[in-house]
Formats: structure tokens, C-alpha cells, sequence
């Protein structure tokens, strides 16, 4: 299936009968290799039968004993290379705070886990290859052992509590309240895209109702003009802005269908429910221009994916997230106008002047 | 005790009375009520095997048709368009059809193939054989068992061909997007035949659970205590305990979602404008749709690995010519498996804002179903521990399903524990993890059931050459192919995503997604020599002649080589032992009907 890419690149006549073609080729040396599988398959029965069948079949159980060796061997070797091949794709280090205490539970779970991987494939596989059939082995009748149960079911019971142990003491510190001074975001999902709302200076998100969405009439969330939280709630579609190392709860809803606010490299998620708000905290520790430098990737943005199948638009539910300093996120909201006086232009008081976005901003300092 | 053996002889003195019965009908059999609406267990068992066998091929093949999507997602194969139409357009699969492929691929693999096809097949084939009775305790219910499947299937075979296309949000089908046609084609007409299909699917589980435990319970024959039933039978009575608890559940989630879609219900909707239109729903919760399918869909998970550990278990046994390690150790940890099953369900659903401390609850009780699972692992690896093993193609099945079950199940350890769900939630990891430790796993237990009773059922033998290449390149393609996605899921990447190409975080893996692919094409056409091994030989196989190929200890190799209605010709035979001693005193094996010997030496 190994197509050429460059060549196919609209429907046009020629590639696309070759292609054709080639598909047909594809499948018919499929076609042909099984059925010469399947002629040596039947001739291997009929010799077997007559070479004897008893002589046959231990002489197909010394290569299975053999293979399963093998894939041992071969197998751990290529855990190993898969690791190596791909350890240096998966995101680097967490960028938030709270994801360090995940990467590290996940770092105690792959080391206890790992062990038990190791010694238990071994034996699986080292003791299919010793205790494969032999004339001279008489088979041991051993149907149990009381002392030796109660070994393996205490040990994987004293791992395990290990494990919640550490697990839940991490997942009540991510999961806990958010500090007092947590800056706070709404994030609302619909197909396909997020929207954002800050609290603008007051701190507080106005309230808001969805009978009252209405894109056309500039209120896309369904705010409630009437509380004067609202008058100065900043909306805005696609980018969210996050100051390193200051904690950003969010605040998350949806429209239509659950989605999901996933952040691989905060390494942080919660679904958005449609009808029930839910809610993460997190900090930042890196701002995009350090992870540019860190990655070496000069493209490099943080994303913000929906993980929770949302319809055919899923794929490309994408958000940007940009971690600032605090004076750059400053500088970046100063010009950012309340979705009230967007919505309601002649409750806005600058809204004639020519010069508004000046004057906005020397009321915000 | 001796109450304990009385009870099982009084019911088969009155089974003997139906067993006349089934004579008469025997004489006067015509073609349609021996191979189609038959009520012998071991033609329904068939029955319920060769419908899998197809539903695997057409959920596989959905496989194949989303892996090349995942892995070419920027090349045309035009031989997709002469298929698919506009669902593929210009040779690309389209959105709308990658979605509903993955949730038919979903849906038909875990309920049809690991389900029905799995559980229903060596439920129906051995529950009767291995016990010692007839047939089942309600034949008629149990050929309605398979017909109820039927309707299902075709119903849901009815859905692929709609204009809209078939049920498109996920095997999990959560609302809104599953209640909201507006949202999505495949929730238009489609989704409501699924919920149909579904529903005779509820109610075929239910027929043929309540048969196979009241069987279980009933029907053993004389000296076939509980204690001496193959682990087999321990494993499809629980599977059974699972299905009859848990699927009406599913039935009454379903029903609910049916009202909220066709009835104006708001259940599960609130608060929602979909496509620019404010729907009037307030006051229902999303989440409790989520609660109540995976209060089936976790105990689901065990429905279809605890039978394939059954299978394991005999044939582990059977072919190192050892005893089970742990018998009892076996049976007790069956059980809490089964009772654990239904309290871990909301550790599917760890990031949807579930209250924390709930979240820690399912957290511990997840991580403690590893304790059972572990000591089940060592009792395997302690049966093969000093044994003479004959690599069968069933053996090498019942071996890679150790294997791929450790495997999945540490990943398990994982995803259980909250703090490392909340970034493994969703992503390719989950897609791996399930992939091996139920999917493949259950796949491997039930080759290796089909390998190992195949002589039993068709009176032929598998050819093993084909058996042995379908082994190795199973177990070689599952690895490549699972286990690597889970560096995809430690990136973060989402499941279910159809294209990458445009994601800074989730490019980064287009060769390996690539390679997965290739892979999944050769271990699928591998399955389709499978497929024809299995009917080739089933008319054209090399023929049984004796009565006990294996040298297996249990009942059903006490029957005629092509057992009739009614499994055995004479009296049942009755039971002295447990079934598992092999290798005993010198002895190879000494089956179940054996009495014991005057010195033979006990344990």
C-alpha cells in the first residue's frame, strides 16, 4: 500500500488507473501467497501422516518451544528500541506545575509495573522453552500451595496500596481548591471551537443563561446583561492567554456536546459538560517563548485539544494557549473590549471617539 | 455433603424423562430444526461461532479501512470511492464515515464477536458437555437466545446501508451528541436502530445468561459438585452473573436516550444550542447516561475476558499434562473479579468532573481487582512450571493470552489510578491498554477455544500448519501494533483523531502510525486464512478418531466423536473427580469418570 504522494494529488485520469491497478496487483499477491501457504499447509498434513504423526508433531513442538524463546528474546529487545526510538517524542517535560506531580506518579507506576512485566513475561516464555514436551520429563502433580498463594496475592495487595497511596495524595493536591489568587478563565466548547471569557477587573463572570446565545446579536454566550458583572467580561474565540507561574483555574461549560479541554503538555483535562460547569486548576511554569527555546521548534505553541468525541469536526477542535509574563499578558489585555460594549455599542461610553482604545487603556492603569 | 450430591442426581433422573422426549423429536428431524431453529446446544453454539466469525470479519475490516485513513491520511485510494461513494470521496475516507467506522468497529467487536461470539458459543458448546447434561435447562429459550442475536445483527447490518450511515458518536454512544441528530448524521435515523439493535441484543444476553446459570446450577451430573466443574464452567457461570446483572441496565440507559431522542425527554440535555438552534431541554445530566452504561460497560470488559481465562486455564492445564495450579485460589479470585466488576465503573469517568473523593473510592477498589488478576497470573505460570508442554495452536493461543493479559493489565495499573488517568484519559494509551487486554486477549482465548473443541464440535481437525502461522504472526502484529501506541498516548494524542497532520503536539508520530498500519493489514489477512482454515476444515478436514485427541479429562470427550442431541448415547456418566488430575501417580491423566483407585495417593 505503499502509494506514491506527490502524484495523486487531485482525481485525474491516469494516476488514479494506476492506482487502481496497483491496488488489484496488491491484492492478488495476497491472494497468491495465501494460497501457497495453503498448498504447503495441506502437504505438511499429508506428510505428517505419513512420516507418522506422533514424530511430526513433537518435531513442530521443538520450533514453537524455540520460537516462543525467541520472541522473548527479540521482544524485550525491541521494548528497549521502541523506547529508545520514541522516548523523545512524547511532550518532554510537564508545563505546569501540577503535571510534575503526574509525570512523577506516572514514572513510580512504570518502574513497579516494569519489574513485574520483566520477571512475569520471563517466566511465561523461559518456562514454555525448559518444560516443553520431553520423553524423559515425568510432569510434576503440584495442584497447589497454600504458603505460596498467600505470597502472591499479600505482595501485588502491598504494591498496589503503595500505588493509591502515592496516587490519591497527588490527586487530592491537583484536585483540591485553587489558590485564592488563581486567575480565572471560562472556557466554553461548541462544534468545533472554544471560546474564552475573562472576569475583566472585577474578578467575577457574570452570569449568564442559554437561551440568550445569540452570535448575531453579539452574545455568544448567552450573558445577562442586566448584571453589571458582565460589563466588563472579555470574550474571545480560539486563544488563551496564561501567565507563568500564576495558577489559572478553569472555569468549563459547553454548548452542544460534551467535549473535552485537553492540555497534553500541562498534562491536564476535564470534560465540558453541556448544563454542568466543571472546573481545573493548574500553574504554568514555562511561557511559549521558553518552550520555543527549550523544543528548539520555532512553530512551537501550546495546544489545546478536544479529547472527547464531539462529532466530525473533532480532529480539528483546536485552541492555542499562550503563556506571558504578567506585563505581556497585561499589555495584551489592556486593548481587549468588554463583550458588553460590543454587544451593546451605545452603552459604550467611548465608543464614538476615534481614540477609544487609548483611553480604555489609561482607565485600566 | 451428601445433600450437595443428591441434588444433581434427582435432576437428572427428571432430565432422563426429557431426554425420551428429544428421541422422538430425534427421529422426526428435518433440515430446518436440526441446523436452524434447532435447540441443541451445540448446533446454537455454532450458530453463535459462525455469525461471530462473520461480524469479526466486518468489524476488522473496518479496522483496516480506519488504520489506512490513519496512516495515509493525505493519500486517495480511489478503490474506496468505487465502494463507498461519497463517503470516501476523491478515494479519502470523510469524516463522517471514519467516525461511524470506529464505532461499528467498537460496537460489533465488543458485543458481537467478544460477546455473542465469544461467551455464546462455548457457553451454548460446553456448558452441557463439561457438566454432564443433555442440553440446556430451557432449549427453546436458548434457540431464542441466538435468534434475538440474529434480529440484532440485522438491524445493525440494516443500519450501514441508510443514507444518514449507522450510529457515528463512539461505541459509548454518550449524549447530547448521540441524542441530537442536529449534531451529527450518524445520531440521525442511524443511532436509533443501534439502540434497537442493541436492545434484542440485551435481550438475547438475558436469555442465554438466565439458561447457562440455571444449567450450571441444576443440571450437573451426578458427583459434579461445584468444586469439581472445569474452571471453564466457573468462568461462564460468572460471565453469565455479569450479563444477567449489568444489561438491563444498558437496556434502561438506552431507553432513556431513546425518550430524550424521539420523545422530547430531557434526561440527559440541558442547556444546549446545537447548530444555532436553543433547544428547550433544561434540568438533565449528560453524566447519567455515562453512569449507567458503564455500569454495563465495565462489568462488559470482564463478560469478555473471564471466559477467555476459563478457556486459558483448561487448555494451560490440559497441555502441560499438569494439574491448574490454585484450583480454588482460581475459583475465588473468578469471584471477586465478578463482585468487583460492578463497583469500579466510574473510573471511566475520572475527568468529567466527578467529585474527587468519589474518584479516590473507584481508584482503590480499581487498583484492588488487580490483586485477583495477579494471583491468576501466577497460578498459570506455576501450571506451566514443570510440566510437559505440547504446543498446540490452542496452546500457544492459551499462552499469548498470559502474555498479552500481563501486558494490558499493568497498563491497567496505570489508567486506574486517577492522578495519571487525568493525562492518559482519552488518548491512544486507553486505545492500547483495552486493545491488548481485552480486545486481542479475548480474541486469543476464544482462537484457542476454537482450536482446542474444534474436533469436538465438526468431528475434524483444524489444519495446524496454518494454525501455527496464525499464531505467530497474531502475536508478532498484536505487539507491533499496540504497543507502541502507547508512546502516542503518553504524547497526549488523542483517540480519534483522523488526521494529526496539523497538531504542533501530535504530528511527531506519521511514520510509526504508518507502520501500524501495515501491520494491521497483514495480521487482518492473516485472520481471513483463518477463516478459510475454519470452513475448509469443517468439510474437508482431516477427520477425528478417537474419541479423546487431547487426552483431556473432562465430560465432553466422553461422547461420541460427532455426539447427537442428547451428547451421549447411553447413561451420563457420573463424575468422581476433579478435572484436573493430570499426572498424578505416574498416570498421564485420569479423566473425571474415573472412580479413585484404592492407593491413590490425595493432596
Amino acid at each position: 500500500m505503499c502509494l506514491d504522494g506527490p502524484a495523486l494529488s487531485g482525481i485525474r485520469g491516469r494516476p488514479y488507473n494506476s492506482l487502481f491497478m496497483q491496488t488489484i496487483f496488491i491484492i492478488a499477491i495476497l491472494g497468491l501467497g495465501f494460497l501457497i501457504t495453503f498448498q504447503i499447509a495441506k502437504a505438511s498434513e499429508y506428510v505428517a501422516v505419513l512420516r507418522g504423526e506422533e514424530k511430526a508433531r513433537k518435531q513442530s513442538n521443538k520450533v514453537n518451544a524455540f520460537m516462543l524463546l525467541a520472541f522473548l528474546v527479540v521482544g524485550l529487545i525491541g521494548v528497549y528500541y521502541c523506547n529508545e526510538r520514541l522516548k523523545g517524542k512524547i511532550l518532554g517535560p510537564s508545563a505546569s506545575v501540577q503535571g510534575v506531580l503526574i509525570d512523577r506518579m506516572l514514572y513510580i507506576t512504570i518502574a513497579l509495573t516494569g519489574i513485574v512485566f520483566l520477571i512475569t513475561q520471563i517466566c511465561l516464555f523461559w518456562f514454555s522453552y525448559k518444560y516443553q514436551e520431553s520423553d524423559k520429563r515425568k510432569p510434576y502433580y503440584y495442584p497447589h500451595n497454600n504458603k505460596l498463594e498467600m505470597i502472591w496475592t499479600v505482595i501485588p495487595a502491598i504494591a498496589l496500596t503503595v500505588l493509591v497511596g502515592f496516587g490519591l495524595f497527588y490527586w487530592f493536591k491537583i484536585t483540591g481548591d485553587a489558590p485564592k489568587d488563581a486567575m480565572i478563565v471560562e472556557v466554553t466548547g461548541k462544534q468545533f471551537g472554544w471560546e474564552f471569557r475573562y472576569p475583566g477587573k472585577d474578578g467575577i463572570l457574570g452570569k449568564k443563561y442559554f437561551k440568550y446565545i445569540d452570535p448575531a446579536k453579539n452574545n455568544p454566550l448567552g450573558q445577562i446583561w442586566d448584571d453589571p458583572a458582565n460589563h466588563d467580561d472579555v470574550w474571545m474565540e480560539q486563544e488563551m492567554h496564561l501567565v507563568v507561574n500564576r495558577p489559572v483555574k478553569l472555569i468549563i461549560g459547553s454548548k452542544d456536546v460534551i467535549h473535552d479541554v485537553g492540555l497534553a503538555h500541562f498534562r491536564m483535562k476535564m470534560d465540558a459538560v453541556p448544563g454542568t460547569p466543571t472546573t481545573m486548576w493548574f500553574t504554568p511554569r514555562f511561557t511559549t517563548k521558553q518552550m520555543i527555546k527549550k523544543t528548539g521548534n520555532p512553530k512551537f505553541v501550546y495546544e489545546l485539544s478536544c479529547d472527547q468525541m464531539c462529532g466530525k469536526g473533532h480532529t480539528g477542535m483546536r485552541g492555542v494557549v499562550v503563556v506571558q509574563t504578567q506585563d505581556e499578558f497585561d499589555a495584551w489585555m489592556m486593548d481587549k473590549k468588554p463583550q458588553y460594549y460590543v454587544a451593546n455599542p451605545d452603552k459604550d461610553p467611548y465608543a464614538p471617539k476615534p481614540d477609544s482604545v487609548k483611553t480604555v487603556a489609561a482607565i485600566i492603569k | 455433603m451428601s445433600e450437595e450430591m443428591n441434588t444433581p442426581q434427582e435432576v437428572v433422573t427428571t432430565h432422563e424423562v426429557h431426554h425420551d422426549e428429544h428421541h422422538v423429536h430425534h427421529h422426526k428431524e428435518t433440515f430446518i430444526t436440526k441446523y436452524i431453529f434447532s435447540q441443541d446446544h451445540k448446533t446454537i453454539g455454532k450458530q453463535f461461532l459462525i455469525t461471530g466469525i462473520i461480524w469479526a470479519i466486518i468489524g476488522g475490516l473496518f479496522s483496516v479501512l480506519f488504520r489506512l485513513q490513519l496512516g495515509y491520511p493525505d493519500q486517495h485510494f480511489p478503490i474506496l470511492e468505487t465502494f463507498f461513494g461519497h463517503w470516501a470521496k476523491g478515494g479519502q475516507i470523510q469524516p463522517e464515515f471514519y467516525y461511524a467506522l470506529i464505532t461499528m468497529h467498537g460496537t460489533v467487536l465488543v458485543f458481537f464477536v467478544l460477546t455473542a461470539g465469544l461467551s455464546g458459543t462455548f457457553a451454548n458448546l460446553l456448558i452441557p458437555l463439561q457438566i454432564g447434561a443433555r442440553d440446556m435447562a430451557a432449549p427453546l429459550l436458548n434457540m431464542l437466545s441466538y435468534w434475538f442475536f440474529f434480529m440484532a445483527s440485522v438491524v445493525m447490518v440494516s443500519s450501514l446501508f441508510i443514507s444518514t450511515g449507522p450510529a457515528a458518536g463512539g461505541w459509548t454512544v454518550y449524549p447530547p451528541l448521540s441524542a441530537l441528530g442536529q449534531a451529527s448524521e450518524g445520531s440521525k435515523l442511524g443511532m436509533d436502530l443501534w439502540i434497537v439493535s442493541m436492545a434484542l441484543f440485551v435481550v438475547s444476553s438475558l436469555l442465554g445468561g438466565l439458561n447457562y446459570i440455571s444449567t450450571i446450577l441444576n443440571m450437573r451430573t451426578k458427583g459434579m459438585s461445584m468444586t469439581r466443574l472445569p474452571l471453564t464452567i466457573w468462568a461462564l457461570f460468572f460471565t453469565a452473573i455479569l450479563g444477567v446483572l449489568s444489561f438491563p441496565v444498558l437496556l434502561s440507559g438506552l431507553i432513556l436516550l431513546l425518550f430524550d431522542r424521539n420523545l422530547g425527554t430531557s434526561f440527559y440535555l440541558s442547556d444546549i444550542v446545537v447548530n444555532g438552534q436553543v433547544l428547550p431541554n433544561e434540568g438533565g445530566s449528560a453524566i447519567l447516561f455515562q453512569h449507567l452504561f458503564w455500569f454495563l460497560g465495565h462489568p462488559e470488559v470482564y463478560i469478555i475476558i473471564l471466559p477467555a481465562m476459563g478457556i486459558a486455564s483448561e487448555i494451560l492445564s490440559v497441555n502441560s499434562r499438569k494439574p491448574i495450579f490454585g484450583y480454588m485460589a482460581m475459583v475465588g479470585s473468578l469471584f471477586a473479579i465478578t463482585v468487583l466488576a460492578f463497583l469500579v465503573w466510574a473510573h471511566h469517568m475520572f475527568v468529567t468532573g466527578l467529585n474527587p473523593f468519589l474518584g479516590s473510592i473507584f481508584v482503590l477498589l480499581t487498583l484492588l481487582i488487580a490483586v485477583p488478576s495477579a494471583i491468576k497470573v501466577f497460578n498459570w505460570l506455576t501450571t506451566l512450571w514443570r510440566g510437559n508442554i505440547r504446543f498446540f495452536p490452542s496452546t500457544l493461543f492459551a499462552i499469548g493470552f498470559v502474555s498479552l493479559f500481563i501486558s494490558g493489565g499493568l497498563t491497567g495499573i496505570f489508567l486506574g489510578n486517577s492522578t495519571i488517568d487525568i493525562h492518559l484519559h482519552d488518548t491512544m494509551f486507553i486505545v492500547a491498554h483495552f486493545h491488548i487486554v481485552m480486545g486481542v486477549a479475548g480474541m486469543f482465548g476464544m482462537f484457542a477455544g476454537i482450536y482446542h473443541w474444534f474436533p469436538k464440535m465438526f468431528g475434524r481437525y483444524l489444519n495446524s500448519t496454518l494454525g501455527y502461522i496464525h499464531f505467530w504472526v497474531t502475536m508478532i502484529g498484536a505487539y507491533l501494533i499496540f504497543w507502541p501506541m502507547h508512546y502516542e498516548g503518553l504524547a497526549g494524542m488523542p483517540r480519534r483523531y483522523l488526521d494529526k497532520s496539523s497538531w504542533v503536539s501530535f504530528s511527531q508520530f506519521a511514520d510509526l502510525d504508518r507502520m501500524i498500519t501495515i501491520v494491521s493489514i497483514l495480521v487482518f489477512a492473516v485472520q481471513l486464512m483463518f477463516v478459510f482454515n475454519f470452513f475448509y476444515s469443517i468439510f474437508k478436514g482431516r477427520k477425528v478418531t478417537s474419541q479423546n485427541p487431547w487426552g483431556s479429562n473432562t465430560l465432553e470427550w466422553t461422547t461420541p466423536i460427532r455426539p447427537g442431541h442428547g451428547n451421549w448415547e447411553g447413561e451420563i456418566p457420573e463424575v468422581h473427580r476433579w478435572a484436573y488430575d493430570y499426572g498424578k501417580d505416574g498416570r498421564e491423566f485420569i479423566p473425571q469418570v474415573e472412580p479413585i483407585g484404592a492407593n491413590e495417593s490425595t493432596h
